[in-house]
């Protein structure tokens, strides 16, 4: 992974007494709360419903195992002793105190690690592939991108006051696993014919309040041009981008705004003058970030290990295990493996520090001392080679870090809603446990397959709930909580959101609703179609109609709107 | 006579604000851009240094013929929040090569200076109620930059010993 030289530890350090100064003045009286809020934003501090939360950057998902443990020990002395893992590859704490934030911020730095840019109206944290440098079908590293996105972008004197939040996700491989289509700038690595690599160049795409898919702006932008190209996007962007409404401050209203040939036209126009200037990359530059991306130093015999198959064919637990939650990986006998933080009652996405120094341990004993984090709010294991599965799995039960649901409903992505979030109109915590107890059974999750339930407590969808296969969002409707269900959303290279099923329903009766739904699927699937597909092909129609409880009043209000035509 | 920081010292302010429906004063005024374009004859005649302030909806190219005639530019912060001045700033300086006074003025404070002066701007007008001094201290937030602006034309890997 990318380790700071003297440069970069420079700056980390010298952000985190910039930072303890702001907090000195504000706890003085000196800043107020509005000037204080884009700083401490943008040192990802939150002012919350109970108490401050702490949204800590891991820059493209990757941690070191001396990483995590210090998330760990930030856990334990600065908060209640666990961690929340975000949809962007970040770590959350919900209750340190905001006087010692600095002190957070500080040992953070120790290891090469910040809070930097994590919000606020700036370019946030870089995304990447969770598979990153291990998937079999990569044409190419993003993390090396990312690295040097994560630099340009940081403490940028032009773009740190933007009319709202910039997102920035890379994908390196054919399979889209980093959402780059609903980002506000999604970058898709590619091969041309001659060999060259570049990038295809995504703008516009993004969640919330108006979910859209981001539109091609460039099918082949060279390497060199990368960060010219960025700049010259986001200056049109800090230039024309809406200020008056927060609603439509985002990029994807601009490019809509204006169209997107107009859009392009105008970003073309700026690169034109921008493209040849000191911004543009550097071979050389690309080649030593590359260096620090090299592959660890794999066994050649690891596939030659036979005792995987018998433990395969003895252990019916196991196999479910293997099945679901390991990813196939580039070289022939090792695995990727998920670590699920989706155990039942448990808040999906969250960690104990006890955990997280165990999955420090197991990344130091089976996996090259790396752990990822994926934006579906799991850890990863990559580079473990398939005669350690079968201890790392036991290691791993006995952490209650193997729930064996990878890819299922279960796997449910989860904003932290109502419970922890001033912006939450309803929770998705409890409404999660509630959906956790209905399809408690391995064997039904199984055979429903493949299926993405993700659920937000607010229409500013951090549970990306326009993209589930299944999205659920929280709604207040006169203070009460209830739940507007969506179906055939998707964020992968089926990019498409989902079609908003009918009346909201109240919370109670969320999981009862998705079983209907899911009886729906199970009756017209073919062979072995996924949710999604099935979907596609029947439309919403049968799922609609047999959705809503018979006689309930969601069921009335839906045939009465369906016998006006709307 | 109020004072600004310029080059990073706190100097007495030689310029004066004129409104648009005031009489000219003796000395280096700075005028509304809708000014400027409507006298921009008498302005240029007076033999006094002539500044020009900008909302921050203006194209700076707009403005390029004029510029050699300028001997400042004032870019405006309606909010601090409002960051369209830092693009107008670096424009000025990295496209239009203009080398007169930038100076910032409205919800100018302590916490933007280190990314404005990047920008370009070398004169801040601080919020009345805050103190110069202790805005000093801004400048040396950061001792290096990871990417070019208008004060830095290459990228920090470029000072990387061994780069």
């Amino acid at each position: 992974m990318y380790q700071y030289d003297y440069y970069d530890q420079t700056l980390v350090d010298e952000r985190v007494a910039q930072y303890r100064g702001q907090v000195q003045r504000y706890l003085a009286g000196e800043l107020s709360d509005d000037e204080f809020r884009p700083l401490r934003l943008m040192n990802g501090l939150y002012l919350q419903r109970h108490a401050p939360m702490l949204r800590v950057a891991i820059p493209y998902g990757l941690l070191s195992s001396r990483q995590l443990r210090t998330l760990a020990h930030i856990a334990r002395r600065y908060d209640k002793g666990f961690g929340h893992f975000t949809t962007r590859q970040n770590i959350q704490y919900n209750w340190p105190k905001l006087e010692e934030t600095p002190d957070i911020l500080a040992e953070l730095a120790q290891v090469q690690m910040h809070a930097i840019q994590t919000s606020g109206n700036c370019i946030r944290n870089v995304t990447a592939d969770h598979l990153a440098g291990v998937a079999p079908d990569e044409i190419e590293d993003p993390r090396i991108y990312c690295e040097i996105i994560r630099q340009w972008s940081t403490f940028h004197p032009e773009f740190s006051y933007l009319p709202r939040k910039f997102k920035i996700a890379v994908t390196g491989a054919a399979y889209d696993r980093a959402a780059a289509q609903v980002h506000d700038i999604g970058l898709n690595l590619v091969r041309a014919e001659t060999g060259q690599i570049g990038f295809r160049v995504l703008v516009g795409g993004g969640l919330g309040r108006t979910p859209l898919i981001g539109r091609v702006i460039r099918e082949f932008l060279p390497e060199r041009d990368l960060l010219t190209y960025l700049e010259a996007i986001l200056r049109v962007y800090n230039q024309q981008g809406r200020r008056d409404n927060l609603y439509k401050a985002r990029i994807k209203i601009l490019v809509k705004a204006l169209g997107t040939e107009k859009f392009r036209t105008q970003v073309e126009a700026e690169w034109e003058q921008i493209r040849n200037s000191g911004l543009a990359l550097d071979q050389a530059e690309i080649e030593r970030v590359r260096r620090y991306f090299s592959p660890p130093p794999y066994e050649t015999n690891a596939v030659d290990d036979l005792s995987f198959e018998q433990w395969l064919k003895a252990d019916k637990a196991f196999a479910d295990w293997i099945k679901q939650n390991i990813a196939p990986h580039k070289i022939a006998g090792y695995r990727n493996v998920f670590v699920a933080l989706k155990e039942p009652h448990v808040p999906p996405g969250d960690i104990s520090a006890d955990q997280m120094d165990a999955v420090a341990d197991i990344a130091d004993h089976y996996s090259f001392g790396m752990v990822r984090s994926t934006h579906h709010q799991n850890l990863l294991l990559t580079d473990v080679r398939q005669a350690d599965l079968y201890p790392l799995w036991h290691t791993l039960k006995s952490q209650k870090l193997a729930a064996p649901v990878i890819g299922t409903l279960a796997d449910m992505i989860c904003c932290p809603g109502l419970d922890f979030c001033s912006l939450a109109n309803a929770s998705s915590i409890s409404v999660a446990d509630q959906i956790n107890e209905k399809f408690d059974r391995l064997d039904y999750l199984y055979d429903l397959g493949d299926l993405r339930l993700n659920l937000s407590g607010c229409m500013n969808a951090c549970g990306h709930h326009h993209v589930g296969h299944i999205g659920i969002l929280g709604v207040d409707k006169k203070g009460e909580e209830w739940y507007q269900i969506s179906l055939g959303g998707s964020s992968e290279n089926d990019v498409s959101l989902g079609d908003i099923l009918g009346p909201s329903v109240p919370k109670t009766e969320v999981a009862n609703t998705l079983e209907r739904i899911l009886r729906v699927y199970v009756e017209y699937r073919e062979n072995d179609e996924r949710f999604l597909d099935t979907f596609r092909r029947i439309g919403l129609e049968p799922f609609r109609v047999r959705a809503y409880a018979p006689g309930s009043h969601e069921a009335k209000q839906e045939e009465q709107r369906h016998a006006v035509g709307y | 006579m109020q004072s600004v920081i310029k080059d990073r010292r706190i100097v007495e302010d030689r310029w004066q604000h004129v409104a648009d429906d005031a009489e000219l004063p003796a000395g280096p005024v700075i005028v509304s851009l809708a000014r400027w374009r409507k006298e921009q004859a008498v302005l240029r005649e007076r033999g006094e240094w002539v500044g020009v302030r900008l909302p921050n909806t203006t194209n700076i190219a707009d403005l390029a013929a004029d510029l050699p005639t300028l001997a400042l530019v004032a870019l405006e912060f309606p909010k601090f929040a409002d960051g369209r001045a830092y693009s107008q700033a670096r424009l000025l300086r990295e496209r239009h090569g203009y080398q007169g006074e930038i100076r910032a003025v409205g919800d100018v404070l302590r916490d933007q200076l280190f990314f404005m002066a990047r920008s370009g701007f070398d004169a801040f007008e601080l919020r009345a109620d805050r103190s110069l001094e202790d805005a000093l201290e801004a400048f040396n937030d950061f001792s290096e930059s990871y990417q070019p602006a208008a004060d830095q034309p290459l990228p920090l890997y470029r000072r990387r010993s061994g780069a």
